[in-house]
């Protein structure tokens, strides 16, 4: 049964197939036995589960309805905070960091009686595309245990491919949700920015971050996206929008092929799988147009600036004076001075790329590099944007592929920052124009799996997961 | 290319302690990544005139009144905090 989608594991426990104790269980233990060769947790949350399996058995048992949610296992990126767990962000700044709250998203899946089973690797702070950053470790693609699973949320992707979780939560700032999903061979959706709060969610790149559920399928994932998303007054980013479940006819669908995304570099394998997949839609009757975005070609030199930025302020506030790692609770050597303990906290609880990040984004934003960098690179965040809503006034929406190639092998990328980054390529750019996007996969190389992009407009949402299941279907 | 001194000088406003070996490492990973970002001051950015982030998004903002936590979540707090005497956050001397 850890291999049910939502809607199965919810009629099973709907007619006592089985408990959601017996359930949750079932998880516990392939945790227990597969977790050591995949590393997709960090830690487990056993207690909480039991109690909200618990909860979910004793409706049952009084013959009450329960939610779509109630009594499912689920997996939660080590970045969102759950009150009196500890959260990591993946950095050994974090590494005893007891969470006084729960993050929004929590609250509404703890409402449903979601069954949290624990906390998923990632990479540090989310800054990666592998998961090899994470201070504790890297997580191993269940494919092939010699390849990463993706990043930053590759925890998340690989707990769901494993069956070790029924579905999970991720984070998106660059693809950290679409990217470890299409290495995965799961389903991962990044939302509009705005439709889901953040408040609870270790910031990284606040014009950017979005949090977002990795599936089974894309129904799942629409289950998921309804009960999370929606405004907050904890976050002053959400907009108040509608539950929409709107049916779709493929007649009148318009697919726009962003001709940028096609281009050397990615693996032909690829490209031709992804192709398959979209000239099925055409014979089911949608219209396939070829379309342009101009400016594709500086989105990730863009997002390689205004991310750092971000993040290079967002992290300040890890000084080892409020909370966290700090050498003043080092006994041999606690710091030189306020001065000292900024230094060598930050410098001993931060990882390389962390501290890679905070450089760039500092330098970026220091006196005479800041209109050459930062100022540049907003100004072409506009363009992209304008790109994406010309394109939007024609199709409804962009077929791509996820990624340029499968998923790599650990260690062939780690020591090359750049190549690394370069794994977000066909991602970055959704997260510069605030747009909804979700990764399905659609076919294999061999082993391993292959993941297909498909890119709507500000809050469509039901149309590309609408999409996403004409095309599961097909 | 940017120098050692550069990076120096960057990890001091970032406070960051470095090593000397890392500062190397970094020069190194630093200069790779400025290299390829060269390619963004190629843009034509000419039509740009507003920056706003969307002018369709707006902040949706609640009152601002503070919520009053039960002393066990400000327990909690300031057991997180690294150096407390009583219930302060403790702080070396800047003069």
């Amino acid at each position: 049964m850890t291999d049910f989608t939502i809607t199965q594991t919810h009629n099973g426990l709907k007619k006592k197939e089985f408990s959601a104790t017996e359930l949750c269980e079932a998880y516990l233990d392939k945790i227990q036995k597969d977790n050591k060769n995949i590393f997709a947790f960090l830690a487990l949350t056993e207690d909480l589960a039991r109690e909200q399996a618990q909860k979910t058995d004793e409706v049952i048992s009084r013959g009450g309805n329960i939610s779509l949610l109630s009594g499912v296992p689920c997996a939660i990126k080590d970045n969102i905070l759950i009150r009196d767990f500890i959260c990591t962000a993946g950095s050994k700044i974090l590494e005893n960091y007891v969470s006084p709250y729960d993050a929004t998203v929590i609250k509404k899946l703890k409402s449903q009686q979601a069954v949290i089973l624990g906390k998923t690797n990632l990479d540090e702070f989310a800054m990666g595309a592998s998961t090899e950053n994470s201070a504790f470790g890297p997580t191993r693609n269940p494919y092939d245990l010699e390849r990463v699973p993706g990043g930053s949320s590759g925890g998340s992707a690989a707990a769901v491919a494993a069956n070790l979780a029924c579905y999970s939560l991720g984070s998106d700032t660059g693809g950290s949700v679409r990217q470890p999903a299409a290495f995965c061979g799961v389903v991962g959706l990044k939302p509009s920015y705005g439709s889901v709060s953040r408040y609870g969610l270790v910031s990284f790149a606040s014009s950017m971050d979005q949090i977002g559920p990795i599936t089974k399928t894309v129904k799942d994932c629409r289950i998921v996206f309804d009960v999370i998303r929606g405004e907050d007054e904890l976050d002053s980013t959400v907009v108040p929008t509608k539950i929409n479940n709107e049916k779709l006819e493929l007649k009148n669908l318009r697919i726009g092929i962003p001709r940028e995304y096609f281009v050397k570099g990615v693996d032909p394998e690829v490209e031709r799988i992804v192709r398959e997949a979209i000239k099925k839609i055409e014979s089911a009757g949608a219209k396939i147009k070829e379309i342009s975005l101009p400016h594709s070609e500086y989105a990730l030199s863009c997002y390689y600036i205004i991310v750092p930025s971000e993040a290079s302020a967002n992290l300040a506030r890890y000084d080892g004076i409020k909370y966290g790692y700090s050498v003043v609770k080092d006994a041999e050597n606690p710091g030189n001075g306020l001065l000292g303990i900024y230094l060598q906290s930050r410098e001993k609880g931060f990882g390389d790329e962390v501290r890679r990040r905070i450089m760039l984004g500092t330098y970026a934003l220091s006196a005479g590099y800041y209109e050459a960098y930062y100022l540049q690179a907003q100004k072409v965040r506009q363009l992209i944007k304008k790109d994406f809503d010309k394109a939007f006034s024609a199709v409804d929406v962009l077929l791509t592929p996820t990624t340029p190639t499968p998923a790599f092998k650990i260690g062939e990328k780690i020591e090359d920052p750049l190549s690394m980054y370069l794994s977000d390529i066909f991602t970055s750019a959704v997260n510069l124009a605030g747009l909804p996007a979700i990764s399905i996969p659609v076919g294999k190389i061999g082993n391993l799996p292959v993941g297909l992009q498909i890119i709507g407009g500000p809050f469509e949402e039901n149309k590309i997961l609408s999409v996403g299941e004409i095309l599961e279907q097909l | 290319m940017i120098s050692e001194k550069d990076v120096n000088h960057i990890a001091g406003l970032a406070r960051l302690g470095l090593t000397s070996s890392e500062v190397k490492k970094f020069q190194k990973d630093l200069s790779s990544i400025l290299g390829y970002i060269e390619k963004l001051k190629k843009a034509n950015v000419k039509t740009v005139r507003n920056i706003d982030q969307s002018p369709s998004l707006k902040n949706v903002m609640r009152d601002d009144v503070a919520v009053k936590q039960s002393e066990d979540v400000t327990n909690k707090i300031i057991g997180l905090m690294p150096d407390t005497k009583e219930r302060f956050l403790k702080v070396k001397s800047i003069f």
